[in-house]
């Protein structure tokens, strides 16, 4: 028992980049399947894992409130589905009374015959994407969203620092709003409510920039943008870099994702050499912005074993999934005619290897541990 | 370490300027206070040492500022980061990051240090200021004093040699502030730190200085402390009791007024005319004005009152003290119907303040809030007064004498965001009274006040009460609530610890008694006035 104690991995939260790639591999399996085990044993997965890893704090709620808005979204496909989609080759589960549309609406109808494939085709593809969602929901509950800013690369630092202050001043806006309100409210003042806006709109825009200027020479003081030894030209180079790599990168896997994008002269031109080149651009980005030694990290997050056998568990989940499917192993939930679907072994296992970030990853810190956040305030002792 | 070499600023639009012909030497290891008046240049000055004057506000400075050999023509803030470590009056308008160990690394990432080093001097840092065992908290859940102490700590681990502070207690409580000075005190005695600091509460803060530098009509005159304060237009209640009995030199702090105060306690121990106990009218006497009985109200994360109770009759003036978070602000709040208590009920005669509108609650209840900026959110002051005209259904004009009589030089044509505390607050003030509430609520009223100020404030206060109008004043100044009150409330986590006459209350705290009663007690005087109308009656 001691031995094993000892061999547990010291408590430490894990680079940020780790549980981002390890959950983006999982949304993209999901995006390639619609059969509902595959799909539910796919949240299953990130659900156990966000259980035992997520990170305490108002964020660790994300991945229900995500699953939450994914059930929404199914349920809003199946609505929609069957009220706008054209009756398909299925059985007829109900009539709804259909409404005649103007001709210039030609190509568009509603209500009449809903069958059954298409009720259960969206309700497929909306669990695809709730899963994605879930994935997305995950990643925010194990990753806290102002650590991830800290990996962003020293090119991107500026837009960083500007999301930060968004974050920031936003809700200080909203807080500003009550402020204003409230003082409508012990003046006296009645006006009607468009005029109202009006008056209330100003001070809290001043507020905002008001806050935004004693910001900004607050972080002129504390040496903020003293770069040294960089023309702008390098600086300039380098975010054109990144953001071209990172479009690249996006529109790539765009591809990759969709499966349906043309071809260009044979190739998939959409898909993984887009990714490639997107990828080359960010890093020759990062490295060209690495000569800026103007800035440095405070206790940066380092990439370990444990950072590479995360990934390794998400990119096994992937391309068991990309393997079966290229195989031709049928990953498609069955609409037409809509039988019970079956469970598809191989793919199945390998999305079990996603659990294997569990055992992979060093377990959460509690009260104590690094860079951890308790609480915010103390409880109220019961009474 | 710091030298002025006949500076001068004049800021854009400004008929004249801030600060004319400066010369000043500052050296290594030195505590200077800054003092003036409200609006006199004070903030100009700290600002620029580190060159956000003129690099960031804009403006005109002739002559040249230089710290420790960069003159902050050449080198903008960023530049002197490394040496002067500046904190603003507002901390939490300069945090950056959201959690205090981040915040504390943030000026070093900037500068580009060694992630080993940064460790280092972010555990240092930790310790020197207390901040160890809140170093994961996220910034927004940290109380004002914590706040402040970040806010240093997080320009300190870039190891200036020189410190600027702009009022870094006027938002405290007098514990936390004693917490923030004992920090700087610490840092000029043992880092040998060259530390520059504004205060309004020379009280707190003047004992600690090795010179103090007077602004006042935008020139600088720099002093020994116990010489400054025989000239300076703005003193501690010790110092005026002091020059009051000609005590030379001009004691400083409570411990050597005492020794200097045997006779004088002996002679007014011998007068008749010892004040009366309590300010005023006793509670309860009167019907209550308003009450609010066994309220509770829950914030989401804290209970802001527990089963609280206070009622307040007209004429009273009651001072709601406590620390910061105590419940003072959601008291004021719930008496002004502006919060609604979850239990427990709040009557204005026989109505619930929350649902008055219009004039009716303009004429029944007026709060200033903490920051009198809230209030106001038009162009200029003349319109907020023509605004509050109409709406508290007054005849023109009525705003504007008040502020007339709180701020006689004031111009109304500018914009409330370009006033000082100070003249905000006279227009808040201003424009609360020209319904003539039968209750005022004021939160804070002396942060970032001058004593000239004070002094109008203390005296409208005292006419509002004798004409009847109830007050409650939620502060932590000690000396306010010993000139006004007459009755002194004590909050602590919601709930009220003590409720009684001023005068008992504040005698029997140490840390509540205004420092004329801990030099002269036993004896029962408060404020220096009625040590001089006690003197005054004496043969």
């Amino acid at each position: 028992m001691a031995e094993a104690r000892l061999r547990q991995p010291l408590p430490r939260l894990l680079h940020p980049g780790a549980w981002w790639l390890w959950a983006s591999s999982l949304a993209v399996a999901a995006s390639r399947t619609t059969n509902p085990w595959l799909l539910l044993a796919l949240l299953g997965v990130v659900g156990i894992v966000v259980a035992e890893r997520r990170v305490p704090g108002p964020w660790s709620r994300a991945f229900l409130v995500f699953v939450q808005v994914g059930m929404v979204v199914v349920g809003i496909r199946m609505v929609l589905a069957a009220v706008l989609a054209g009756p398909g080759a299925g059985p007829v589960l109900l009539t709804l009374p259909s409404i005649a549309l103007p001709d210039w609406l030609a190509g568009v109808r509603v209500g009449g015959p809903v069958t059954a494939d298409t009720v259960l085709e969206a309700c497929y593809e909306g669990l695809r994407l709730a899963v994605i969602l879930g994935c997305i929901g995950a990643a925010n509950a194990l990753v806290l969203p102002s650590r991830l800013l800290r990996v962003v690369p020293a090119a991107l630092y500026e837009i960083g620092v500007a999301v930060v202050v968004i974050l920031t001043v936003l809700p200080m806006l909203v807080a500003d709003l009550g402020r204003v309100r409230e003082a409508r409210l012990l003046r006296g003042r009645r006006s009607r409510p468009a005029r109202a806006a009006a008056e209330m709109t100003l001070p809290v825009l001043n507020g905002a920039l008001d806050r935004a200027v004693t910001l900004a020479a607050a972080m002129d003081s504390r040496g903020y943008g003293r770069t040294t030894g960089v023309s702008a030209g390098t600086r300039r180079l380098t975010t054109t870099l990144v953001l071209a790599g990172l479009v690249g990168v996006g529109v790539g896997l765009y591809g990759v994702l969709d499966g349906g994008t043309p071809d260009v002269a044979g190739l998939p031109v959409l898909g993984w050499p887009m990714v490639l080149l997107g990828c080359t651009l960010a890093v020759a980005a990062t490295l060209l912005a690495g000569r800026r030694i103007g800035r440095t990290v405070y206790r940066p997050d380092r990439w370990r074993a444990a950072e590479w056998a995360v990934l390794g568990s998400g990119l096994a989940c992937l391309s068991a999934i990309l393997v079966s499917a290229a195989l031709g192993v049928d990953l498609e939930g069955p609409t037409s005619p809509p039988t019970w679907p079956t469970l598809p072994l191989v793919p199945a296992l390998g999305v079990l290897l996603g659990l294997l970030a569990l055992p992979a990853s060093p377990p959460v810190p509690l009260a104590a541990g690094p860079r951890q956040l308790p609480s915010a305030r103390p409880r109220e002792p019961a009474r | 370490m710091i030298s002025f070499r006949a500076v001068s600023v004049t800021y854009p639009d400004a008929a004249a300027p801030a600060l004319v012909a400066v010369d000043l030497e500052i050296v290594e290891g030195e505590l200077a206070l800054v003092v003036g008046s409200t609006g006199s240049g004070k903030s100009t000055l700290l600002r620029c040492v580190n060159g956000l004057v003129p690099h960031f506000t804009g403006g005109r400075l002739d002559g040249h500022v230089t710290v420790a050999g960069r003159d902050t023509r050449t080198h903008r803030p960023r530049d002197l980061a490394d040496v002067v470590g500046y904190v603003d009056q507002d901390p939490s308008a300069g945090f950056v990051t959201d959690v205090v160990e981040d915040e504390l690394a943030y000026a070093m990432e900037s500068l580009g240090l060694a992630p080993s080093l940064m460790r280092r001097r972010v555990e240092e840092t930790l310790d020197l200021l207390g901040l160890a065992d809140i170093r994961y908290r996220p910034l927004r859940t940290l109380s004002a004093g914590q706040k402040q102490r970040v806010a240093i700590g997080s320009v300190l681990t870039a190891h200036p040699s020189v410190l600027v502070m702009d009022e870094p207690t006027s938002a405290l409580d007098p514990q936390a502030a004693e917490e923030v000075l004992a920090a700087v005190q610490r840092l000029v005695h043992d880092l040998g730190m060259t530390v520059l600091m504004s205060e309004h509460r020379l009280e707190r803060a003047v004992q600690y200085a090795d010179r103090v530098l007077v602004v006042d009509g935008s020139t600088v005159i720099d002093h020994q402390p116990a010489q400054a304060m025989a000239h300076s237009p703005v003193i501690p209640p010790v110092v005026a009791l002091g020059r009051l009995a000609g005590w030379d030199p001009l004691p400083l702090t409570v411990r050597d007024a005492r020794r200097d105060a045997e006779p004088l306690r002996r002679r007014l121990a011998g007068g008749t005319a010892l004040p009366p106990a309590g300010n005023g009218g006793s509670p309860a006497v009167r019907p209550a004005v308003v009450s609010a009985r066994e309220v509770t109200v829950r914030h989401p994360e804290v209970v802001a009152l527990r089963r609280a109770s206070l009622s307040v009759a007209p004429g009273e003036v009651v001072a709601l003290m406590g620390r910061n978070g105590a419940g003072k602000t959601t008291m004021l709040r719930v008496l002004a119907g502006v919060d609604r208590p979850e239990s427990g009920r709040v009557r204005m005669g026989t109505r619930d303040p929350a649902g008055l509108r219009g004039g009716e609650r303009v004429r029944a209840v007026g709060l200033v809030p903490q920051n009198p900026r809230d209030l106001l959110w038009t162009e200029s002051v003349a319109q907020e007064c023509r605004d509050a005209d109409r709406d508290a259904e007054t005849s023109a004009g009525t705003s504007a004498g008040l502020l007339a009589r709180l701020q006689p030089e004031l111009d109304v044509d500018l914009h409330p965001g370009d006033l000082s505390e100070g003249q905000r607050l006279a227009v808040a003030l201003a424009v609360v009274l020209a319904g003539d509430p039968a209750v005022l609520l004021l939160d804070e009223p002396t942060r970032g006040l001058d004593y000239a100020t004070k002094r109008r404030l203390v005296s409208l206060l005292r006419d509002r009460a004798a004409s009847g109008t109830a007050v409650v004043l939620a502060t932590h100044d000690v000396e306010l609530a010993a000139e006004v009150a007459t009755r002194v409330v004590i909050l602590a986590e919601g709930e009220v610890v003590a409720d009684g006459p001023a005068r008992e209350s504040v005698m029997a705290s140490p840390v509540f008694a205004p420092q004329v009663a801990k030099v002269l007690a036993p004896l029962p005087f408060l404020t220096v006035e009625e040590v001089s109308a006690c003197l005054a009656g004496l043969p």
